[in-house]
């Protein structure tokens, strides 16, 4: 990994809890699992942790190293659209871009998802006119991000959950946009107005900040656990040292569950060409990724701590 | 929400957004009473939307819902998660969000109060949330409160003293409170109420409309400033407007 992370730094930005986003208010079910009895010290914590990474955790971790990667297949045409020929971008910049994402398991599709000026042949006028560029392929990024919204949509069974889920993306893309302002946010935000799901903001704005889709993966994780965390320290009054040691010994299993994240991702998402023709670009179904394929873990007791959460009218956090 | 993300706090609206007001103070001083006092003050003449920040449930919003002093679709709760004071001054997210929502909703607004959950003495709003904020205190916390000081009682745009119906059932000395916050506030206004005996606040509801009237008129200003070069187009000047001043800013169309 030595030398080939730029944006280590951004990740931990992304990850701090206090990154400005609305997550401190958030407890991720572990409030009414407080409040029904089913976590009351360390011990319970730990399991609920533990068996959060593994269900809710790990598809937020996919969704997010999907969504980085989506993101990060439309900034090499952002650097372009944003940075005219009067105000060139330092070279390294766009090494640094097209590096990412040779980095990355698009190879075989690469050429084709990654519109550069000099590669849409017979589209002169379109590269002069990086708008006019932008809005014809805007329109086939915007379908995608809904795609992999509704994919978020579909792992995420309650809909207590899903409007949390909403609420927590609408806030990150907000704070993200004034931090790492780009027009993979930007789209995004075109695309669901309403909010994006949470795993889909992190990833995104990931991708804005220069993270790989790991980094993604390993910040949604780590958010996904820490958010519970924290609040039970704060509702229990747990010592937060030996919940940080909880913390700790979920290292491993947080890295793993960013690798699975994203190995998850190998043969699917955008390593299929945004298609080109109008025939495909009119059909009902458009060609899609495999992101039917990402990790569907469903975990009904978070889903059942949600719906209670939601109807408990003295509660502190907003799930 | 625009392409243009970065400008949006001074530039989508030529004729500036809504007064953003923050209220905080401690637990019980009256932060609440005097939102419902101001409304019933200033929601004849003004455009209101209330956000409330309850540390739980909704029992601040619906407090007010049930007053009936605002349209209960124009207040939105947001749930701080234990930490009031992170939620008007750490990570503004959520209240940004409500505040946003109620301005999408009703459209044009003139004054949006966002009150914090009851907190410490140190509990101020960011700057990224609120223009100007007021601080609620009440005699019956004790009269050294204003000496303690911190964030909250020192830097406040004004600090409110309120329950002075009290002050001799508890003991507290007016004058010794008034001195002390005078010492700490470097000139900053001090007002003393009893909402319970003036149900609109009227000291307060008349402060908060001269900071109204100069706060509109600095927007004006700097938005005129930006456009020194419309200042020959005067016949554009006011055909949507309904504040009088001397700034053409409803010039849109030259540019420097």
């Amino acid at each position: 990994m030595h030398g080939r992370s730029p944006g280590d730094a951004a990740m931990l930005l992304l990850a701090d809890s206090r990154l400005p986003a609305g997550g401190h208010a958030h407890s991720g079910g572990a409030e009414e699992a407080v409040r029904l009895g089913a976590i009351t010290g360390p011990d319970d914590l730990a399991r609920f942790l533990r068996g959060r990474l593994a269900t809710a955790g790990l598809v937020t971790a996919a969704l997010a190293a999907a969504a980085c990667e989506l993101g990060t297949a439309t900034a090499p045409r952002t650097a372009r659209n944003e940075c005219g020929p009067n105000t060139a971008p330092p070279a390294t910049d766009e090494a640094d871009v097209d590096g990412a994402d040779a980095d990355g398991a698009d190879a075989d599709g690469a050429d084709a998802s990654r519109p550069h000026a000099g590669e849409t042949g017979g589209e002169g006028p379109r590269a002069s006119r990086p708008d006019a560029q932008g809005a014809a392929d805007g329109g086939e990024w915007v379908q995608r991000w809904r795609q992999l919204d509704a994919e978020a949509d579909a792992r995420t069974a309650s809909p207590a959950q899903r409007e949390a889920s909403r609420t927590q993306g609408r806030l990150l893309i907000r704070t993200a946009r004034g931090i790492w302002p780009s027009a993979i946010l930007d789209t995004l935000t075109a695309a669901i107005p309403e909010g994006a799901h949470h795993p889909v903001a992190v990833g995104a704005a990931a991708a804005s900040a220069g993270c790989d889709p790991y980094q993604a993966a390993l910040a949604a994780a780590y958010n996904a656990v820490t958010g519970p965390a924290t609040a039970a320290v704060r509702l229990l009054g747990l010592d937060p040292v030996t919940v940080h040691r909880l913390l700790a010994d979920l290292a491993p299993a947080l890295n793993d569950a960013a690798h699975a994240a994203c190995a998850s991702l190998m043969d699917a998402v955008v390593t299929e060409p945004v298609p080109r023709d109008s025939a495909a670009r009119d059909s009902a179904t458009p060609r899609v990724a495999g992101w039917q394929s990402l990790p569907g873990h469903c975990a009904p007791a978070l889903d059942l701590l949600a719906e209670g959460h939601q109807n408990n009218p003295m509660k502190l956090f907003v799930s | 929400m625009g392409a243009h993300h970065d400008d949006h706090h001074d530039a989508a609206d030529p004729r500036g957004r809504a007064l953003r007001l923050g209220i905080g103070g401690p637990v019980g001083s009256g932060k609440t009473a005097l939102v419902a006092a101001l409304c019933r003050s200033l929601g004849p003449s003004l455009r209101l939307g209330v956000v409330t920040n309850d540390i739980y449930t909704t029992e601040d919003a619906d407090f007010l819902r049930r007053a009936g002093v605002i349209d209960p679709e124009r207040i939105l709760a947001v749930q701080t998660g234990c930490c009031p004071h992170t939620a008007i001054r750490d990570d503004i997210a959520a209240n940004l969000d409500a505040v946003e929502t109620l301005e999408e909703r009703f459209g044009e607004l003139d004054l949006v109060i966002v009150e914090s959950g009851g907190d410490n003495l140190t509990a101020t709003f960011s700057r990224g949330l609120a223009d100007r904020q007021i601080f609620v205190l009440d005699v019956s916390g004790g009269d050294k409160v204003p000496r303690k000081g911190g964030p909250g009682v020192t830097t406040a745009d004004l600090l409110v003293v309120n329950k002075t119906d009290l002050a001799p059932l508890v003991g507290a000395d007016l004058t010794v409170m008034s001195r002390d916050a005078a010492a700490v506030r470097d000139g900053r206004p001090v007002l003393f109420t009893s909402i319970r005996e003036d149900k609109g606040a009227h000291s307060v509801a008349e402060w908060v409309s001269g900071i109204m009237g100069a706060w509109r008129h600095q927007r004006e200003q700097k938005h005129a400033h930006t456009h020194t070069h419309d200042q020959t187009q005067t016949q554009d000047h006011d055909h949507d407007q309904d504040q009088d001043h001397d700034h053409d800013h409803a010039a849109p169309t030259v540019t420097p």
